[in-house]
């Protein structure tokens, strides 16, 4: 049987395969977003802002910087047996003004990709024990890169 | 403010840098003596103690002011630790600085000391959905080397900085770290070796990433009049400013252990697009009335090799996208205009969080006094030192003679 697919951590991205989003915040008052989403304070100190609005964040950006994990990161981590290196990138989302961390997709290696690449959220696997997958968000470039990118 | 902002360095005392396996409190106690003996003062008579905390070693480091009197004897001195991450030291100095220039004190001993675990540096345990640093690890498996590489990668896309640029980093710390009695690694590198060293972090090799270490640093601080007083040694080392500054709003730099930068959606207008780093320094010399063109030396936090390459933009010494040719010029090596990292930085220490911001200005006092045998950077007048804690902690301090 089919493992349950669940997300690793609540509230912080819908479970739409096709077209997942990053749950953030958009202030009402002067529309400062929040990611994770905020509900107490607005990050702008000119702003008493005290209501928010749940929102999708952008599902694209453009690679800010990127890097990947050669060594096992300690726990929280859950690690695959074997551990398999990662790419992480931190991503610029134009609407938002901001830049958002996330794993880049398995079989993407950094040479695959570089600053200013176009890259779109899916959902990937980040753990999983006997009856569940944890799912979490990934990038993947836009364009597919050589043969392993953009399954 | 007061018209004078200066307090008086009267001691500053190390725990050589190593992986001791040994309590903090020792280390802490070993650097807290070596202080008091620079300084000719006696233990009863300091007035307030204050304590950088660590994390990672139970109930007492997170009362770290109190578990080094209580080391070194009661004797009712006042007490006070704090903890703002990697700039825990600056901020224990801050708090002596202000309780001296306050009048309430004139002089207090400041110590910070640390036991590290083995390799990566782990969140402190149990499950906590709640903290962005427990989340950074277990969503992301990001890892503090990784936020470096992020950096560094920047860098190189921006500026053209190359592998042999980082390297080249390494090589002249390890040069200037080699006759250093308090640092951990004693060994002079080639570039070739670096390139060599196993990948870490792309573009990140293990021997431009800072390890994790123990150690523990001091210093007596006291007041220009009790330094008169007490007919301190010529000459006589301030403390001219302490910069503990947080970002400003919107930090578009994406910063550790956070999952996202601030959005500047909602900003209307211009803002600073440089990120928290350059405001550091700036703030120490604004409260001075010194600038970088006046530096002899600067000791930054070199947490990768190629983070001491923006440092060396973010206090002033070049501009923006200019380090690597600061580099190149052996501008930053000793012997050149402005030496950075003397000590050999953390690249020959690795790090000792609570301790490492004091060490910083440890190694700009023996400097200023010429008593840095094998790394004197001659006739050194002006320091600074720079560093930066997770969670939005600036810590910038600028000493003189």
């Amino acid at each position: 049987m089919a493992k349950e697919r669940v997300p690793a951590l609540e509230g912080w991205f819908t479970m739409d395969e096709q077209a997942p989003a990053l749950l953030g915040s958009r202030c009402t008052l002067c529309g400062t977003y929040s990611f994770p989403g905020e509900t107490h304070f607005c990050a702008n100190p000119r702003c008493v802002g005290t209501e928010f609005e749940s929102v999708e964040l952008s599902r694209r950006g453009r690679v800010w910087s990127y890097t990947d994990a050669r060594y096992q990161p300690p726990p929280p981590y859950v690690p695959a047996e074997p551990y398999v290196p990662f790419a992480i990138a931190a991503v610029e989302l134009a609407a938002e003004k901001m830049v958002v961390m996330g794993q880049v997709v398995p079989g993407v290696s950094v040479e695959e990709l570089s600053v200013g690449v176009e890259v779109e959220l899916v959902l990937d696997t980040l753990y999983e024990d006997d009856d569940h997958e944890y799912l979490v968000w990934k990038w993947r470039p836009v364009v597919a890169h050589k043969a392993t990118g953009g399954r | 403010m007061p018209d004078d902002t200066r307090v008086a360095v009267l001691g500053a005392g190390m725990h050589p840098w190593g992986k001791w396996g040994r309590n903090f409190v020792e280390y802490g106690l070993v650097a807290a003596r070596d202080a008091l003996a620079d300084a000719g003062v006696l233990w009863e008579d300091i007035g307030f103690v204050s304590g950088a905390d660590t994390i990672r070693n139970g109930y007492p480091g997170f009362i770290a002011g109190a578990t080094f009197a209580q080391a070194l004897g009661w004797t009712g001195a006042r007490v006070s630790s704090c903890y703002a991450a990697c700039a825990s030291g600056a901020a224990a100095i801050a708090n002596a600085r202000a309780q001296i220039l306050a009048g309430l004190c004139d002089v207090a001993l400041v110590v910070g000391a640390d036991t590290t675990p083995k390799g990566f540096f782990a969140p402190v345990g149990g499950e906590r959905k709640d903290d962005p640093d427990w989340l950074r690890f277990h969503l992301l498996g990001a890892t503090n080397p990784a936020y470096f590489a992020l950096y560094a990668r920047r860098r190189m896309d921006r500026f053209g900085a190359t592998d042999e640029d980082f390297a080249q980093v390494k090589v002249k710390n390890a040069r200037h770290g080699f006759s250093n009695p308090n640092a951990r690694y004693r060994r002079e590198v080639t570039v070739e070796e670096v390139l060599a060293s196993p990948m870490v972090a792309d573009p990140l090799r293990l021997l431009e990433i800072c390890a994790t270490s123990d150690g523990g640093a001091a210093l007596v601080l006291s007041s220009l009049e009790f330094a008169r007083r007490h007919g301190a040694a010529d000459p006589l080392v301030t403390v001219s400013a302490v910069s503990t500054v947080t970002p400003r709003f919107p930090n578009t730099v994406i910063e550790m252990p956070n999952f996202s930068t601030d959005s500047a959606a909602g900003v209307t207008g211009e803002f600073d697009t440089a990120g928290f780093r350059p405001s550091i320094a700036r703030a120490a010399y604004d409260e001075a009335g010194i600038g970088p063109e006046d530096l002899d030396l600067a000791e930054v936090y070199d947490l990768s090799a190629a983070l001491e390459l923006d440092w060396y933009e973010d206090i002033g010494l070049c501009g923006e996208g200019e380090a690597e040719k600061l580099l190149r010029d052996g501008a930053t090596t000793l012997g050149g205009r402005v030496p950075v990292n003397p000590s050999g930085g953390l690249s020959c220490f690795g790090e000792a969080i609570p301790a490492q911001a004091i060490a910083q200005v440890c190694e700009c006092t023996w400097q200023l006094r010429g008593q840095a045998p094998g790394r004197q950077v001659e006739g050194a007048r002006v320091a600074v030192t720079a560093n930066q804690g997770l969670f939005g902690h600036g810590s910038s301090v600028l000493l003189t003679r």
